[in-house]
């Protein structure tokens, strides 16, 4: 055919360019794709809510003067200490492996300055974690790296983890190159290997077991620290249940955009339920069991701002958790180090594959010289900024609909913007009475 | 000093064997009527002597720091789960998981255990001496599991650097363990461990040793069927 330049050349949309590039990767190597991250597919989410506002109907609060509360307590139900933050928003837990120690610091610095917890991750506790988090949650996981009892007993909650977001239903992956000394001697491994977590507790199976670790991990801490149990996106109403029922002080519900430090592509991309889809069952669960504002209700995956905060309140969590925002607000994907991103193969923004150690920002990564660029008292200032703005933000709206209290927001604050959101947020659709599905939930 | 699990509480239980004073306490506790109990014993920390009258249920022994622990009857899931150091002796069977990603420590079962003995275990020294069920030392770390009967199933899958001893059969190895050689090191350590487990009747070369072949350390798309 001869060339002409009114005809556009047309791409499938089916085999778009990143699906081809992804094709001839698979060719080439004859190994997926692993990377760092949630997923980065566009899914309906806290954007397509809006909160109405008040008007003649509702009565504003005056937005510089009137008091907004923003302080939690996790772990009212049987903990004799329970958690008691400043702000509703936590940061989520990622180990020190994935992360440098430095990172860890900034992380427990940020959120220290702020009021609220800091959580760790698999391969246990380290000191600069302990010693700058003044409200730090220990997790226990499959895996059970760097897991002992001293450190058990230093930890403000427990944290047992079931599923994550990104990849429920799966393990967790340290390739060999982050694997330092250190990381090596605190997970009792031999130093470069490919270290995978497995996807399920060595000890326990099904929510009767559990209830009976949970029993353990009271006995053992005297039944002082809250429990909580964080759960993936993957079955929210029963998950939410069973984990009530457990004896679970608080639930942790991490949606399919919740991060990862490494796993494989086709898992986050097509593993779990959004974020916006998970909440409302879960506070079904607390509701049926009468457990709604006993046993409080964490969400994560995909939290950016204070409005995904006021959202998720409004809907019925208590909290919310962050982990992707956190790194973001330390400097992980920071457009200065472009040149550095571009040597990578990649760009600020893009850049996800933190499981390779080779992190220009020094967060993702065990590279002494690479780490050296964090420098944890700056870093940790500016998360603790960043949380200080969710925070406002989050009032800010509650204000706005006439809400002394940012646990007040209820649904009946918001709209929805399209019909997916509608259906999974249970809000009408924006100019209508419509809320899809509301007679089958 | 005696505690009975029929007149006083669990938390009553452990909280008096969690809080020690060792210039005042006993050294030797009574657990009577465990009556299946769970986490009986858990986050001990202190060098004293504990004799379970009974059988028990999950987790006895759990997170133990230099206790020793005798239990007069069979252990449920998890015995010795995640042990630092001290000892766990179970006169009779074991549940699944047993020494589950314990640390250090020893535990002697007399009996048999059920399956994924000694999974993910970080360092302890386990001596069975009966039977292990399938999965046993499923991706174990490091530590010792020594087996006087057989075992099950996918013995030692994914392991890393655990030395696994078997005097019986093996009815098949998981990923990547292999039968090495049993060189005088072994020998040696093997005798040390069967003498602490008053085993010193049985013969240390009478056992094969199963370990990692190292091939799954670091991901290689040639072993893909392996997985």
């Amino acid at each position: 055919m001869k060339k002409n330049n009114k005809i556009f050349p047309r791409q499938s949309w089916t085999f778009d360019k990143y699906t081809n590039s992804e094709i001839r990767r698979a060719a080439e190597t004859g190994i997926y794709d692993i990377r760092g991250g949630g997923s980065k597919r566009r899914l309906p989410h806290f954007d397509d809510l809006l909160f109405l506002g008040a008007s003649i109907s509702r009565y504003p609060l005056e937005g510089y003067r009137e008091k907004c509360s923003t302080n939690v307590t996790l772990g009212t139900r049987y903990a004799k200490k329970p958690l008691e933050l400043e702000i509703p928003i936590t940061i989520a837990g990622m180990s020190f492996g994935a992360l440098s120690g430095s990172a860890k610091e900034a992380l427990g610095r940020g959120a220290s300055i702020a009021g609220t917890s800091t959580t760790t991750g698999d391969g246990g506790m380290t000191p600069e974690e302990r010693g700058q988090s003044n409200h730090l949650v220990y997790q226990l996981l499959p895996s059970r790296y760097g897991m002992n009892p001293d450190d058990l007993m230093k930890a403000d909650a427990i944290e047992v983890v079931i599923g994550q977001g990104a990849k429920p239903g799966g393990g967790g992956i340290l390739l060999g190159q982050k694997i330092s000394d250190r990381v090596a001697e605190m997970r009792t491994l031999p130093k470069g290997v490919d270290q995978r977590s497995a996807c399920r507790h060595p000890d326990w199976t099904g929510p009767d077991d559990l209830k009976i670790k949970i029993l353990e991990l009271r006995e053992i801490t005297k039944w002082k620290v809250p429990i909580f149990v964080k759960i993936a996106g993957s079955r929210p109403y029963y998950d939410t249940a069973l984990a009530i029922k457990a004896g679970a002080d608080v639930v942790v519900l991490d949606g399919m955009q919740g991060g990862t430090a490494a796993t494989q592509e086709v898992f986050i991309e097509n593993v779990g339920q959004p974020t916006l889809g998970c909440i409302r069952p879960a506070v079904d669960a607390l509701q049926d069991l009468d457990m709604h504002r006993k046993v409080q209700l964490i969400i994560s995956g995909g939290v950016r701002n204070g409005a995904d905060v006021a959202k998720a309140l409004a809907l019925g969590a208590d909290a919310v958790s962050i982990g992707s925002a956190a790194m973001i607000a330390i400097g992980d994907n920071d457009p200065k180090w472009e040149k550095d991103y571009n040597k990578l193969g990649t760009t600020a923004g893009a850049y996800d594959d933190w499981h390779e150690g080779n992190d220009p920002a020094g967060i993702s990564t065990q590279d002494p010289k690479l780490m050296k660029r964090l420098d944890p008292i700056k870093a940790g200032k500016k998360l603790s900024n960043y949380l200080k703005v969710m925070s406002l933000e989050a009032q800010t709206l509650a204000r706005a609909c006439g809400k002394n209290n940012l646990h007040n927001l209820e649904p009946e604050d918001l709209c929805a913007l399209t019909v997916e959101a509608a259906a999974m947020a249970r809000v009408p659709l924006a100019g209508t009475s419509w809320i899809p599905g509301i007679n089958n939930k | 000093m005696k505690l009975d699990l029929r007149k006083l509480k669990l938390r009553k239980i452990n909280e008096t064997l969690q809080s020690i004073d060792p210039k005042r306490n006993n050294k030797k506790y009574t657990i009577l009527n465990p009556e299946g109990n769970h986490a009986i014993g858990v986050g001990l920390t202190d060098d004293i002597d504990i004799t379970v009258k009974g059988h028990v249920g999950y987790y006895c022994g759990g997170m133990n720091q230099n206790a020793n622990i005798t239990i007069e009857g069979n252990a449920g899931t998890g015995v010795a789960e995640n042990m630092m150091s001290g000892k766990i002796h179970v006169k009779g069977n074991a549940s699944q998981s047993a020494g589950a990603t314990a640390h250090g420590g020893f535990l002697i079962i007399d009996g048999d255990a059920s399956s994924r003995c000694g999974i993910s275990m970080k360092g302890i020294d386990i001596v069975v001496k009966g039977s292990v069920g399938h999965m046993s030392a499923f991706m174990a770390q490091s530590g010792n599991l020594i087996v006087c009967g057989n075992a099950g199933e996918a013995l030692g899958d994914s392991l890393y650097e655990t030395d696994i001893y078997i005097k019986g059969k093996v009815k098949s190895l998981g990923a990547d363990c292999v039968e090495k050689k049993m060189d005088n090191k072994h020998l040696k350590k093997l005798d040390k461990l069967l003498k602490k487990a008053n085993l010193e009747k049985l013969k240390s070369k009478d056992f094969k040793r199963y370990g990692s072949a190292r091939k799954l350390y670091n991901f290689k798309i040639d072993n893909v069927s392996s997985y």
